[in-house]
């Protein structure tokens, strides 16, 4: 069995260790390794953004980047979205649209609206529309998903 | 692949020893495509070489000769750079289609045109506008022309153990614009069907002095099209002279009958995108 | 007390406080959060990995397997083939059923599993799975369903005969039944006809597209009892199916489900359940299996590709005399598809006085078709609403009014049988005639096409609980899994009938120890029939509240209401008490006379059929054949809306499912009968991008039989997106697409047709 390497990383601010196997990638160990079950694996191939997290402050999709090269570094997923009981402008937003329906997209779609804002805080609906195109849904047919991040940025701009 | 290991080396001498010295080396920079050979298992490396802690590999700047960015810098790095934006349109435009904003925080250009495939997004832009990779291995430094890479669908010309530390794209004179088109069926997310990288250069008349064209995705590998060139070049590029073009386009290709289109499909939209793309470098060649 | 199917309550005067609002759904926090947890995101101690092999060949007899090196790689615990299921003959349910699961003479398509193997990681069981070695001897193959017709296809099953088909010969075939539908006399109706349409359709196989792979984890105690948790339409039907292949008693096998990440009918069967349950039987130590995406595509259950012929006949007035059709539909190997849907809903809104329809299901070596929604109709409808807007445009007709001139109304009898109540067709068209997009002129350049569909809905087995603690807070326990959002609606329905705030109630879901049998979370049925039961046990339990505040006051029970979540004197007469909530009565009386629930295990009926119209512009570039949807309103009669934010949501999600298997969804092989795009990146599902905001007009003509009104929501919509796509591209080029999916090569060879044509020829 080949070696193991040992990775020390942050994840929402909390730091973590784990032992990486090779080629594992960083979905399977937030998943499996740490127990933070809320990034979802949905292709395995980077076509889906359910793995999506950020990686020092980069949207990603968490299912390309090896394990082994989270050491060291700081990674934001989604159950670190809201600010303790408060959530974020975001996910009460799609609470109260209906951006979310099976819900298995909604932490990827999150994160990526997340980055989104955080770069673009006035997006169209046609740059909302490019920026999500990682992330495929298919119960909602994106409209309540466009819809909720829309109302997220007016929230968020103060609108 | 049980037996695989990681290393990160710092320095290009360690990062060549290394891929020199493994029996199956794989180099990874964003590895958008390493990672999905990996769980496909269309690889089995026995050294992952990650090269992004590689200083050199990591730069982006405009140079004396022309605008120079590293290996290991990402299509996010690029598209978040201004300047570049502005300098080189067409290529960025390969760039954006590379993939998702999430393959885009991590993927790179070099990882782009050596994977090697004939469909790559940015591989005909990159031609189009004269690139030039240099290349530093075992027995030392090159430069290498982009359309030289890539030399059958996954194979590149590098040799064992070199390693694309950078690419120059060459200053361009007046009346210069370049372009990349793709066609897909959606509007994202898809690998290009055709795709056509198009430089044009004008003089001060507006007739055409000098033009590249590129063509990804209908042929083995991504060509450099001499007679598309040829139909331009003198002209001031009008009805005419693109309708030429498009003819040329579809006579170079030699593609194959995928699943992501057909044969006769490929040939007969080359045309129309190899077209369209010389027709949206004209209008910058116009406005520079 | 009436049941709730004798006696809806059904008013249509009630004033609603709750149904018709838009409350945050309560599982809704936990979705957003990440802490909800699907299929996979379940852990046991000791657990080890799944993994599945299958078959690379699409058709081969299996001579041998050897799995020994594989037994004896450290770290693998357990690994099983069919051997270690249980032998049941071929050709029956539970046959077909235990080969798709594990093949056993044949391997029939690529992806079919033929074993599997339980190992410590899953690097592993990976690892393990190579070193399996299978004797195959691979079989000439066949895709295609018209191929497998033909005389020298190559055969699938030898035992196989076609069923209702008493001219066809006693020797093996690939067409596993042929059925005739039909009504009156269509030579008479196509000889009354001025104007007579017939064409070919054809769709291919395409996939759900559930964005969750599978997920389960299975443990078998060595006394029998096993532990099921997995991601589900159907637990009830998978616990069922377990009783049937592994010759187990049914209390013994406990089905919990997770949250589920989509469905849309193509989890209403097992594909990694089985072989999780018997790799820890026989490593004694639970066993979590996920699939790939790979695996998905290869070996879950696609949705059926067809081909039809289509002929119908109208009057110069627009009256439709005949309607024919010949359908084939694809199965995989083995029998299963519901393609018989398609005869009963293909013209099913129409009333027509002459129909004939032949119908055939054909085996062939793919992967065992599973439902979608609407199984077999939407890819049918494509042509149906094709000829329709033919004949309309050649008699000169608006689309919209020649399909109100031949529309069902209530009390129509349906093709199937069924006689039926109040329906919503004409509304729905008119809503439709009515509504700004089709009303707004057309942009230039682009093409408009509008298409109407049909969906029965269901009722079924359905059992519920619902339990007052003794706080008077309220817990409702169903048994029907949740897949996109009926669990408020029911909570709704629930706090309605009670008078009390949604706050007050939970609902969760059994396992299937818990509840009597729920039928599949599928035919548009969960809100209905659990909202039947639901209601119905709330009615219960107000009886009880009522019966136990009559006996505190000491008065009969006739002489006390229940009104906005108490119960007090019917009148001043009865006598001056306070009244008294369901708290106060279940703290005062819990004790005495023990807890307050209702629960009601019926067959629930009276589901109504539902309609829905969709008006579609598209713009087709010129150059490439690619289609873009400009624009896409889609008008349904719902019944009721509960809660109108999530019908919306239903209704988009459907339309845009439609849109990509109009434009791009499709299966495709090599000529090795190997699936080339097993993956998201060349299965071209929708993105963000490539869709408009998708406008939803709500049309509420209300099922009496429900005590709100609702009818069945989520099929519909899938229903009429390809015809009203189809419209409109033909609209745009001149040309009526007939092949699925109207992908860009197809369309730019249209388009060439279309170049070749005179006006009079366009479409």
């Amino acid at each position: 069995m080949a070696k193991k390497s040992h990775v020390t990383t942050t994840v929402n601010g909390d730091e973590y260790e784990f032992l990486s196997e090779p080629g594992q990638t960083l979905v399977d160990a937030l998943r499996n390794s740490l127990g933070l079950t809320g990034t979802k694996e949905g292709c395995s191939t980077g076509d889906c953004g359910a793995c999506s997290v950020q990686l020092e402050g980069r949207l990603v999709c968490s299912c390309l980047v090896l394990a082994v090269e989270a050491d060291g570094k700081s990674i934001d997923t989604i159950e670190g979205m809201a600010n303790g009981d408060e959530l974020h402008p975001l996910q009460r937003q799609f609470l109260e649209l209906n951006g979310s329906q099976c819900g298995i997209c909604t932490p990827g779609v999150l994160i990526a609206a997340q980055a989104l804002l955080e770069t673009n805080p006035d997006p169209t609906e046609t740059e909302i529309r490019y920026y999500l195109a990682g992330n495929l849904c298919r119960c909602t047919g994106y409209d309540k998903i466009i819809r909720s991040v829309q109302a997220a940025a007016a929230e968020m701009r103060g609108s | 692949m049980e037996d695989m290991r990681y290393e990160a080396p710092a320095t290009l001498d360690a990062a060549v020893a290394l891929l020199s010295g493994a029996s199956a080396p794989k180099l990874l920079a964003g590895g958008t495509d390493v990672l999905v050979q990996l769980h496909i298992e269309t690889i089995e490396p026995d050294v992952i070489v990650d090269v992004k802690n590689i200083p050199e590999l990591r730069t982006m700047a405009k140079e004396k000769d022309g605008w120079r960015f590293g290996a290991a810098v990402s299509a996010m790095e690029m598209l978040e750079n201004a300047d570049l934006c502005k300098a080189w349109p067409g290529i960025m435009e390969g760039v954006v289609l590379i993939g998702s904003m999430q393959v885009k925080g991590r993927a790179t250009v070099a990882g782009n045109v050596c994977n090697g495939s004939p469909a790559a997004d940015t591989t005909p832009a990159m031609i189009a506008a004269s690139a030039i990779a240099t290349v530093i291995g075992p027995n030392g430094q090159r430069q290498v022309p982009v359309e030289d890479i890539v030399i059958g669908p996954g194979k590149t010309s590098l040799a064992k153990g070199e390693v694309v530390v950078s690419f120059l794209l060459p200053a361009q004179p007046p009346h210069s614009g370049e372009c990349y088109m793709r066609l897909t069926p959606r509007t994202e997310m898809d690998i290009a069907v055709v795709g056509a990288g198009a430089s044009v250069t004008l003089d001060d008349s507006g007739t055409c002095i000098a033009a590249r064209v590129s063509l990804g995705a209908v042929a083995p590998t991504p060509l450099l099209v001499q007679a598309c060139a040829d139909a331009l070049i003198g002209t001031k590029i009008d009805d005419a002279a693109l309708t030429r073009l498009g003819e040329a386009a579809s006579a170079a290709c030699n593609p194959i009958s995928d699943k992501r289109g057909t044969k006769e499909y490929r040939i007969k939209t080359a045309a129309v995108i190899a077209r369209r793309a010389v027709e949206r470098a004209l209008e910058r060649a116009k406005a520079n | 007390m009436a049941t709730i199917l004798e006696e809806s309550g059904f008013d249509p005067n009630q004033k609603l406080k709750i149904v018709g609002t838009n409350p945050v759904k309560q599982d809704g926090l936990d979705k957003v959060t990440g802490r909800a947890r699907f299929g996979a995101d379940a852990f046991l101690p000791g657990m080890l990995f799944g993994k599945i092999l299958r078959s690379p060949h699409a058709h081969a007899n299996i001579k041998s397997i050897d799995a020994s090196a594989a037994e004896a790689l450290p770290g693998v615990k357990s690994v099983i083939t069919s051997a270690d299921f249980p032998s049941i003959p071929q050709g029956t349910g539970a046959g077909d059923m235990t080969r798709n699961v594990m093949a056993v003479e044949k391997a029939l398509y690529d992806g079919h599993p033929v074993a599997a193997v339980a190992a410590t990681s899953e690097a592993i069981a990976k690892k393990a799975l190579k070193l399996i070695k299978v004797d195959y001897e691979v079989l000439p193959h066949v895709i295609d369903p018209l191929d497998a017709m033909k005389p020298d296809a190559p055969i699938l099953h030898d035992y196989m005969r076609t069923k209702g088909d008493p001219d066809a010969p006693d020797k093996p075939t690939n067409v596993t039944e042929k059925m005739v539908t039909e009504l009156g006399d269509v030579s008479k109706g196509f000889a009354a006809a001025d104007v007579v349409v017939e064409h070919d359709y054809d769709s291919k196989p395409m996939h759900q597209g559930y964005i969750e792979p599978q997920g389960c984890i299975a443990d078998y105690s060595e006394d029998g009892q096993i532990e099921l948790w997995c991601c589900t339409q159907a637990p009830f039907v998978y616990r069922d199916r377990l009783t049937a292949i592994l010759k187990l008693d049914s209390s013994k096998i406990n089905v919990e489900q997770s949250e589920l990440g989509g469905g849309f009918g193509g989890k209403t069967g097992f594909y990694a359940e089985p072989h999780a349950i018997l790799l820890s039987k026989k490593a004694s130590r639970p066993v979590k299996m996920t699939l790939t995406r790979n695996e998905v595509f290869r070996g879950t259950g696609p949705v059926s590709g067809t081909n039809s012929t289509i002929k119908m006949g109208c009057t110069k007035d627009g009256r439709i005399t005949a309607a024919e059709a010949n359908l084939v539909f694809q199965t995989g190997p083995y029998t299963g598809s519901m393609y018989f849907n398609a005869p009963n809903a293909m013209f099913t809104r129409y009333d027509l006085e002459n129909v004939h329809i032949v119908s055939r299901e054909v085996v062939s070596n793919r992967p065992k078709v599973n439902s979608f929604r609407a199984p077999c109709v939407p890819q049918i409808v494509f042509g149906v609403e094709g000829v329709i807007d033919e004949m309309a445009r050649k008699i000169g007709m608006d689309p919209i009014d020649f399909r109100l001139k031949n529309a069902a109304v209530d009390g129509h009898t349906a093709i199937y049988g069924d006689t039926w109540g109040p329906i919503g067709f004409v509304e729905t068209l008119k809503a439709a005639k009515e509504s700004d997009h089709y009303k707004s002129p057309l942009p230039k350049g682009q093409g408009r096409g509008i298409s109407a569909g049909f969906w029965f809905n269901r009722g079924g087995e359905t059992a519920g609980s619902l339990t007052l603690a003794p706080d008077g807070t309220v817990t409702i326990v169903i048994g029907t899994a949740d897949v996109a959002g009926s669990r408020v609606s029911i909570a709704m329905m629930a706090a309605e009938e009670l008078g009390i705030s949604i706050d007050k109630i939970r609902v969760s879901f059994a396992d299937t120890n818990s509840l009597g049998f729920n039928r599949v979370t599928a035919g548009s049925r969960t809100t209905y029939s659990v909202g039947m039961v639901v209601v119905n046990n709330a009615r219960q339990v107000i009886k009880e509240l009522c019966n136990r505040a009559a006996g505190i006051w000491g008065v009969p029970a006739e002489g006390v209401v229940y009104e906005e979540g108490q119960v007090r004197p019917a009148s001043s007469n009865v006598g001056d008490f306070e009244p008294m909530s369901i708290g106060d009565i279940t703290a005062k009386t819990g004790m005495s006379q023990g807890p307050i629930a209702g629960h009601s295990e019926m067959n629930v009926t009276g589901a109504g059929p539902g309609f829905g119209v969709h008006i579609v512009d598209v713009k087709v570039d010129e150059g490439t054949g690619r289609v873009d949807c400009t624009r896409y309103t889609v008008v349904q009669d719902v019944g009721k809306s509960i809660h109108p934010l999530q019908v919306e949501g239903q209704v988009q999600g459907g339309a845009v499912q439609g849109l990509g298997w109009a434009l791009n969804e499709e299966y495709i092989y090599n000529d090795k009968g190997c699936l080339d795009n097993a993956s998201f990146l060349d299965y071209r599902m929708p993105v963000a991008s490539d869709v408009p905001m998708v406008d939803t007009v709500i049309v509420e003509v209300p099922n009496p039989a429900h005590p709100f009104g609702l009818r069945g929501v989520g099929e519909v919509p899938v229903v009429p997106t390809m015809g009203a796509v189809g419209n409109a591209i033909g609209d745009a080029i001149g040309i009526r697409p007939r092949s699925l999916p109207m992908s860009p090569p197809k369309m730019l060879d249209l388009l060439e047709e279309a170049k070749g044509l005179s006006e009079s020829e366009r479409y």
